[in-house]
């Protein structure tokens, strides 16, 4: 079993020369982009046909599709990669593939299941035309980082008060549903693996051990990514743990990136973020929403507003990737870009 | 970098050099501790739990647990009480030790734990191939190793053997495995001295040379081992033990052992140890020579029987608390999660009210706003809440025989429950982790909860609501297009005449949009519930005789404030004007099209129904869907978890299904009609005759106005009817319905008490209803309109609706409108030909019943409508002949605006 003997993805030596240079930048919100071309449950399902690289999936019309975002890879991939594209071209050295729910467990809400690989391989195949389709126009390299969300099960919690032993799901469902969907990400070409938005880090350490199974397969190790987030005013992840805690439980990935993302926008996340930079010996990755949601679910936070708040964590010395999450448009990326151009990456004690 | 032994449970644990010593607790360890066995082999794992908790507030700094016990599926307890400990947060913030001598217990607990835990232990023992492999397992979970000085030889009891051992593991695991060295424990073995046998005499010397040689030697290692074994030899003589370990430890620390496994409640200080006593001790421990001649062992049976007194009693936990008056106590219970003294201070407490019910909304419902005080505050988190609430549930389990007594006493029923309430996340939406915690919270408090899990259509929402009489709906949802969802609901709520609280919750709602969407289109209570420690006082508030009104009274006043500062500053939204959606409607290029007429128009009754036959045509995935079963027929009954359930319940289903067609339960009734028609505008004109010289009626649809992509039209309805003036074209119509039997038969079963029969034959007829309307579909394509003659799909086939044509419904999302099935009912004469009434609110009754038009253009498709603005309503208003307030009453989900006073937003 693994493999620190595994060699490097050649990658990892890339991204760790440019990191060292500047701070790097990583895409912002595929969802509340697509939201704002409001397609229809027919836009999802491609009217009915949807074709993976393999072969028909055959949806059922009792589970609506519309609102699987994942599933526009497979029924509306060039309006996915025009957003791709669009975020490379605003500045984005990193490209999140649109795979956040793609798992097992995640399609299961919409029968699904059957599709995982190919929704994996067609979004990391997406993103990769996007972020060559950029790399093309003004030579600079962009990774795709393939996207692994947090399912919507909770390992560490039980759903279920009168029986607190109980659990939805375990850690080898989850492992299991995660090799699938690590194995269709590498296999359609990403570069890193980003295992993001961690509210329960047993899932996050599955991932982890899922990852690892499935650079044995492939006989070398792809960096990883590691965000987690945090929601609840008393700092803790949704399971419980403090953000040293969190690194603790997760640097055995030897991650290239540990960070926060997502949550209550960048103010929020500062002192959590800066917890983190104090102990972690890897790179740190911060990407905040634009802010609060407002009361209709919308984001109001003007781009300048995000990148003059995530440029603070870059003169503070605490990033060295940064980005958007939930309603950051390729503006919030362009003016983030700009705004921590001027700052060194922080500094990694080793 | 200092490498150093970095640890986690919910709170981190670095072992730095400040921390000479670091105490593993050994009382949850079934091989170490009697009393922890047999709680764990009777299943008391409350006490259990009690046991690890009690050893946190010791300030055992890790927690070592074992399972290793013949009577015990060890593995199955060690998942068990791993997850319980991981509800409990103040036993979490710890790392766990997870001890066993079996790789397979280990490997369970490793998948249970989120922290970065220390596995103990893993050796040499079975070969370097196995050492290897578990180490590299060690590494993927993210776990620090114990590793004992054992190998293929055995134990390693000499300082020679341990050094040797330790050596070769770290080499393997360093440089071949590439674990940290940091996270590697050596434990070089803790064995009994003073046995009387001379071998064992230099034991304790042993150890702590070998300890200094490891931490000399092999860098970044730490150093552990099981104390209690030193001291085996005077079981029963607690204090001569504990002196023994005392000095032990006094010794092997100063040369470098960290950590170690010892009752953290029972440690001797080694300055306050007897002076004599502590010398017999170091002169075993150290294999001295006693000064006062004689062996060491000797010296300490002679000094030991002096010593030895009754059992110490464990060190007292701060129980000052005890003291308060009782609304304090409980405070203070509910806060910490303390269950011990609960039932004795609510019975004070009740002792003390005038009625038990005054406990539950007085001091209990203080102590829950003070959990919710600090949780908002962030001083405390989610899972401490959880135990609260937990803390709750115990005391109102014991007010709730008082409360029932008192209700007899009143001559009232008792009452089981102090409400019901259903949850769901909407339709549309998957998340549930914070539904499924305010379910939690409310259970606790003496509510019956129904939760319809996620992705719940309102349909199902109201249905359950109705039959379950339940006193409250709870709706949850995370992403945006929830909100929508939730609106809706409301809207279907007023529309048919619910007046029970609604309560709003998930991470995009809010008060605003409570306030200002959601509340004006319900006539209830609609409130937005902040999180998972408000629901308490809030559905409290709600159900409360003596509350409610003003509570709902301050509630109104404050979203009528809200709502209208935000109206204030409502700004524009996105809508095409009428005139522009209208100018990209579906592209149907009519030249050249041709359809058959109808074998007949005008309407006709379907009477020829073979129950078996239309057996053949239902969809059995929704079935499943209506027993919360989800997936996929027939891999449903495959499934690895709903599977045994859903074949049960397919076998019942199957056996009623052949009772119901031979005994013929259900008289199946349909009318089915075809008109000509020509579309005019978004309207659909039906005619008299073939010469469409005379308009028979009219039928009205409403437009997408959304803005659409480039390529994308705004579809409506009529774009798929030939335009007057083009070809001539038809529309059919249909009602169909299971019959009225259902409803009987169901109130039969359920006079028997038998429920489960009741749902079943309805979820049966639910699904002969739409079996109904789907044969019946088959036969229009290929028959009675038969535009379609060839067609020969399989009836399983058409679930996927792989044919021509579409029968879409009125009020479903291409038709919102419900008040269109008034023209298709009168055109059908549908209540005297098939028995289906329309209700006030134009639902069908008998509710096994389906209606719909048929379209045959092949571009036909089905599509939302989505929400529409203030100009085409005026417009659709106007077409149809209904006051503006009326059509926005039926159109009010889909309104994209505040209707009554106020401008259109819509762009001009």
């Amino acid at each position: 079993m693994l493999h620190f003997s595994l060699p490097e993805d050649p990658c990892l030596a890339e991204l760790r020369a440019l990191a060292a240079e500047r701070i790097l930048i990583l895409d912002g919100a595929m969802g509340t982009m697509i939201q704002t071309l409001h397609m229809t449950e027919e836009d999802f399902t491609g009217n009915g046909h949807i074709h993976g690289p393999g072969c028909r999936h055959h949806y059922h019309p009792d589970h609506p599709q519309k609102g699987n975002n994942d599933l526009l890879v497979l029924t509306q991939p060039q309006a996915v990669e025009d957003i791709q594209f669009t975020f490379a071209m605003a500045g984005a050295d990193i490209l999140e593939t649109n795979t956040f729910s793609s798992t097992s467990i995640a399609q299961a809400d919409y029968g699904l299941e059957a599709a995982v690989h190919d929704l994996n391989v067609a979004g990391a195949q997406v993103a990769r035309r996007a972020a060559d389709r950029a790399q093309a126009e003004d030579g600079r390299r962009r990774f795709v980082a393939g996207a692994v969300g947090p399912t919507n099960r909770t390992a560490s919690i039980s759903p279920d008060v009168n029986d607190p032993g109980y659990r939805a799901t375990s850690f080898d469902e989850l492992r299991q549903a995660y090799g699938a969907q690590i194995d269709g990400l590498i296999e359609g070409g990403s570069d890193l693996i980003l295992i993001e938005t961690i509210f329960d880090t047993l899932n996050a350490k599955a991932a982890i051990f899922a990852a690892y199974e499935s650079f044995a397969k492939v006989g070398r190790r792809l960096p990883i990514m590691i965000s987690g987030t945090i929601t609840d005013a008393s700092g803790r992840t949704l399971s419980g743990q403090t953000p040293t805690a969190f690194w603790h439980s997760v640097s055995h990935a030897r991650p290239f990136t540990v960070g926060l993302n997502c949550a209550l926008g960048a103010a929020a996340m500062r002192p959590h973020l800066a917890e983190l930079a104090g102990v972690a010996n890897c790179l740190i990755c911060a990407y905040p929403n634009a802010g609060l949601p407002n009361a209709f679910g919308q984001y109001d936070e003007t781009p300048d507003q995000t990148a003059a708040q995530v440029a603070d964590f870059a003169r503070e010395g605490l990033v060295n990737v940064v980005g958007g999450c939930c309603g950051t448009t390729p503006d919030h990326i362009r003016a983030i870009a700009e705004a921590v151009a001027p700052f060194d990456p922080r500094k990694v004690s080793a | 970098m200092t490498r150093y032994l970095c640890l986690s449970g919910l709170e981190p644990f670095v072992l730095t050099p400040d921390i000479p010593f670091v105490n593993v607790g050994e009382r949850t360890n079934v091989t170490g501790s009697a009393r922890f066995r047999k709680l764990i082999v009777n299943r008391d794992y409350a006490t259990a739990l009690d046991v690890a908790r009690d050893q946190v507030e010791n300030g055992a700094q890790i927690i070592d647990i074992n399972m290793d016990e013949g009577l015990i599926d060890s593995k199955q307890a060690m998942i068990e009480f791993l997850n319980l400990v991981a509800s409990e947060p103040d036993i979490a913030r710890v790392p766990i030790m997870i001890d066993s001598s079996k790789w397979e217990v280990i490997e369970a607990g490793l998948q249970c734990v989120q922290g970065k835990s220390v596995v103990n232990s893993i050796s040499l023992k079975e070969g370097e191939e196995a050492f290897r492999h578990h180490a590299g397992l060690c590494l993927a979970y993210g776990a620090a190793v114990v590793v004992m000085a054992f190998d293929e030889q055995g134990q390693a009891d000499t300082f020679e053997r341990k050094t040797e051992i330790c050596a070769r593991a770290y080499r393997i695991l360093v440089d071949e495995v590439g674990f940290p060295p940091e996270d590697i424990i050596f434990d070089p073995n803790v064995f009994a001295v003073a046995t009387g046998i001379e071998e064992h005499d230099n034991y304790g010397v042993d150890f702590i040379e070998a300890t200094r040689w490891i931490r000399a030697n092999l860098p970044h290692a730490h150093v552990s081992g099981g104390v209690s074994n030193l001291s085996f030899s005077f079981r029963g003589n607690e204090p001569v033990r504990e002196a023994m370990h005392a000095v032990f430890l006094y010794h092997a620390i100063k040369v470098g052992m960290d950590m170690g496994i010892v009752n953290a409640g029972q440690l001797a200080v080694y300055d306050q140890i007897d002076p004599e006593l502590r010398e017999a001790c170091e002169d075993v421990v150290l294999n001295r020579q006693p000064k006062s001649g004689g062996t060491a062992t000797e010296r300490l049976l002679e000094v030991a029987e002096r010593f030895r007194g009754g059992a110490r009693e464990e060190k007292q936990r701060d129980l000052a608390w005890r003291d308060w008056p009782v609304e304090k106590r409980l405070e203070h219970a509910l806060v910490n999660g303390i269950t011990e003294f609960i039932e004795e201070d609510t019975e004070a407490a009740r002792q003390m009210a005038e009625r038990p019910l005054h406990v539950i909304e007085g001091p209990l419902m203080a102590g829950m706003n003070v959990v919710g005080d600090l949780f908002g505050a962030g001083k405390m988190f989610l899972p401490q809440v959880v135990k609260s609430a937990r803390v709750m549930k115990q005391a109102v389990a014991v007010l709730l025989p008082y409360m029932e007594e008192e209700k007899r006493q009143n001559g009232g029923e008792g009452r089981q429950s102090a409400g019901k309430v259903l949850m769901a996340t909407v339709k549309g939406d998957v998340h549930d982790i914070g539904k499924n915690i305010v379910g939690v919270v409310l259970a606790c408090n003496n509510y019956e909860i129904v939760d319809l899990g996620v992705m719940v259509p309102p349909q199902k929402i109201l249905e359950v609501a109705r039959e379950e009489k339940v006193d409250a709906i709870g709706l949850s949802g995370l992403i945006t297009p929830s909100l929508d969802e939730m609106v809706h609901l409301a809207s279907e709520m007023e529309r048919e005449g619910f007046d029970i609280p609604l309560l709003i919750g998930g991470a995009t709602t809010s008060k605003v949009h409570t306030a200002v969407k959601i509340a004006p289109n319900y006539s209830g209570p609609a409130v937005y519930v902040l999180d998972a420690s408000r629901a308490v006082g809030v559905v409290g508030n709600l159900l409360s005789e003596t509350n409610k009104a003003d509570y709902v009274a301050g509630l109104r006043e404050e979203y009528a404030e809200v709502a209208e500062r935000h109206e204030r500053a409502e700004r524009a939204k996105e809508r095409l004007p009428l005139a522009t959606a209208r100018a990209n409607p579906a592209q149907i290029d009519w030249s050249g099209y041709s359809v058959p007429a109808p074998s007949f128009t005008g309407h006709r009754v379907i009477e020829d129904w073979d129950l078996a036959e239309i057996a053949r045509y239902i969809d059995w995935t929704p079935f499943f869907r209506t027993w919360e079963l989800k997936g996929v027929y027939p891999k449903i009954l495959e499934d690895e978890k709903q599977g045994e359930a859903a074949r049960g319940l397919f076998a019942d289903a199957q056996e009623m299904l052949k009772r119901i067609i031979a005994e013929r339960w259900f008289a199946p009734r349909a009318v089915v009609g075809f008109w000509p028609a020509n579309a005019t505008g978004d309207d659909i004109r039906l005619y008299e005759g073939e010469d469409r010289s005379e308009v028979l009626a009219t039928l009205h649809t409403l437009r997408q106005q959304h803005a659409k992509r480039a390529g994308r039209p705004n579809v409506a309805l009529s774009d798929f009817v030939a335009p007057e003036g083009t070809v001539p074209d038809y529309v059919g119509g249909f009602v169909v319905t299971a019959g009225p039997e259902e409803a009987e038969i169901a109130a039969r079963f359920e006079r028997e008490n038998d429920n489960y029969a009741s749902i079943m034959v309805k979820a049966l007829a639910d699904r002969f209803a739409e079996a109904m309307a789907e044969m019946l579909h088959e036969r229009v394509r290929r028959e009675l309109w038969a535009y379609a003659p060839e067609e020969g799909f399989d009836p399983q086939e058409l679930i996927g609706e792989p044919y021509r044509g579409i029968r879409p419904a009125p009020g479903y999302p291409a038709q919102p409108d419900h008040t269109e099935k008034l023209t298709l009912f009168r055109l059908l004469d549908a209540e005297a030909t098939t028995g289906v009434e329309l209700t006030e609110s134009m639902a069908m009754w008998p509710g096994s019943s389906v209606s719909g038009l048929y379209i045959g253009h092949p571009d036909s498709y089905y599509f939302g409508v989505a929400k529409v603005e203030r100009d085409q309503v005026a417009d659709y208003a106007a077409r149809k002949g209904l006051e503006m307030a009326e059509a926005e009453r039926w159109l009010a989900p889909i309104l994209n605006y505040v209707p009554k006073a106020g401008k259109s937003v819509a762009a001009e």
